[in-house]
């Protein structure tokens, strides 16, 4: 057997031996904070098959949990704590599943259940307190994937193409557009024009922080692609300090019809398909 | 006490929004008017997504500043890439390099109160620019 700390100890035969008792205890430190959160059988599962790992690697003679002999654990633990961060569990929820092992050991070992050395109890310590750390990297880069995840939900359902009319969409733009942002909202009007069959589309951008060459691309694109479609595309909304930057910037919408306001831009929409819009008391 | 500064990071597209967020923010403190307000987040707009497209990523730096009466935000944009050859031409209305609108530069000049681009072929570009309150 190769030892690549250079630290002989006994804990592969406390592990080995300990088994039963610890892993036993272990389920139940974990499962009290969990409170019923994760089922009995789930958690006695997922803790057996980690305490074979960490036994295993232990076994190897390598106290270095980045180390070949521990890929196992480490497998186990960032699938673990993945589910937990997914699961909306905290943090520290999440790494007690690791600390309550020590804590395990030094009970089994303060009351003499398991022949246990102070050496041996440190360097199990020490290499829980490294797996510990393990679980916190996974569960941060787990929560990092459900925040993107979310973020990009979030960019499909505020992108409504509203039917205004019929023959009419309309799809206001809000907010800070970035690239994917401008890109979805365009695609989503353009498939919406196809499906619908509708005639006249509304990008309004009342709600638009600012316009810079790249959403004012994308616009004359989708205004482009409706033509050639067949549908007519206004753009209204655009308002005073946001007329002047795009002024200021250089871009010209050419023969584009903008109209100030969605209400105009919907008059626009219903005259062009032959339907007039009058004042009820105005009629004869 | 030092004055209000940030460093930003430019490597991806949402870094170009955070930007636009930053320079907003500090436009308001400047107490830039709406008009000065947009047309500085557009101006700075246009610089970061250049240096993430064409400057291969960069940092953005954003200041406040203060000169007697009247405040001001200056931002910088800095990449280590290609450089631009021709600075009359990446100038030009219209013209681009890529697949844009040929405006963002030129455009960016024209809305803000200062301007200054500094690039060297094979050491990279930084576009300073400076908007004052009125
Ligand atoms: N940081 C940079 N590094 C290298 N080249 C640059 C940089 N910034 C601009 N350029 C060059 O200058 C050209 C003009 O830039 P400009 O921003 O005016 O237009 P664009 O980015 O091509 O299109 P638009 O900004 O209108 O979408 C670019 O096409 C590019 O070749
Ligand atoms: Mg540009």
């Amino acid at each position: 057997m190769t030892i690549e700390t250079g630290r002989p100890d006994n804990l592969a035969e406390l592990l080995r031996a300990g088994a039963p008792a610890l892993s036993a205890r272990w389920v139940e430190l974990v499962a009290a904070p969990l409170r019923g959160r994760v089922s009995a059988p789930e958690l006695e599962r997922e803790l057996t098959e980690l305490y074979a790992a960490v036994l295993a690697g232990v076994e190897s003679g390598s106290r270095d949990v980045q180390a070949a002999p521990y890929a196992e654990t480490r497998a186990l633990l960032s699938d673990l704590s993945r589910r937990r961060a997914r699961a909306g569990f905290t943090p520290t929820e999440t790494a007690i599943g690791v600390f309550a092992l020590k804590q395990a050991l030094f009970e089994l070992v303060d009351r003499a259940e398991v022949d246990g050395s102070l050496g041996d109890v440190a360097a199990f310590s020490l290499l829980l307190d490294n797996l510990g750390l393990l679980t916190f990297e996974t569960y941060a880069k787990a929560r990092e994937e459900v925040i993107d995840e979310q973020a990009e939900q979030l960019l499909e359902l505020t992108t409504p193409v509203v039917k205004l009319w019929d023959g009419v969409l309309a799809v206001p733009l809000v907010g800070t557009l970035d690239s994917a942002r401008t890109q979805v909202v365009m695609e989503k009007l353009l498939e919406a024009l196809v499906s619908t069959g509708a005639a006249h589309a509304i990008i309004d951008i009342t709600g638009v922080l600012a316009v810079d060459t790249q959403v004012a691309q994308h616009l004359l694109k989708t205004v482009m692609a409706a033509r050639l479609m067949g549908a007519e595309c206004t753009i209204s909304g655009i308002r005073p300090h946001i007329a002047q930057t795009i002024v200021g910037l250089g871009i010209e919408f050419g023969d584009i019809t903008t109209k100030a306001s969605l209400a105009d831009a919907l008059r626009h929409a219903l005259r062009r398909s032959g339907v007039d819009v009058v004042a009820a008391q105005r009629g004869r | 006490m030092s004055a209000p500064r940030e460093d930003i990071p430019i490597g991806a597209d949402e870094d170009v929004v955070r930007v636009r967020q930053i320079v907003r923010s500090f436009a308001q403190r400047a107490k830039l008017s709406l008009v000065d307000q947009t047309k500085l987040v557009t101006a700075t707009s246009e610089l970061a997504r250049n240096t993430l497209t064409y400057g291969g990523g960069g940092t953005a730096v954003v200041e406040l500043l203060g000169e007697g009466r009247r405040q001001g935000v200056r931002a910088s944009f800095q990449d280590e890439g290609p450089g631009i050859p021709d600075l009359t031409l990446a100038l030009t209305d219209g013209w681009t390099s890529g697949r844009g609108m040929g405006l963002g530069l030129s455009g960016a000049r024209r809305l803000v109160d200062e301007f200054d681009l500094d690039s060297e072929v094979g050491r990279g570009t930084t576009v300073t620019v400076v908007k004052w309150s009125r």
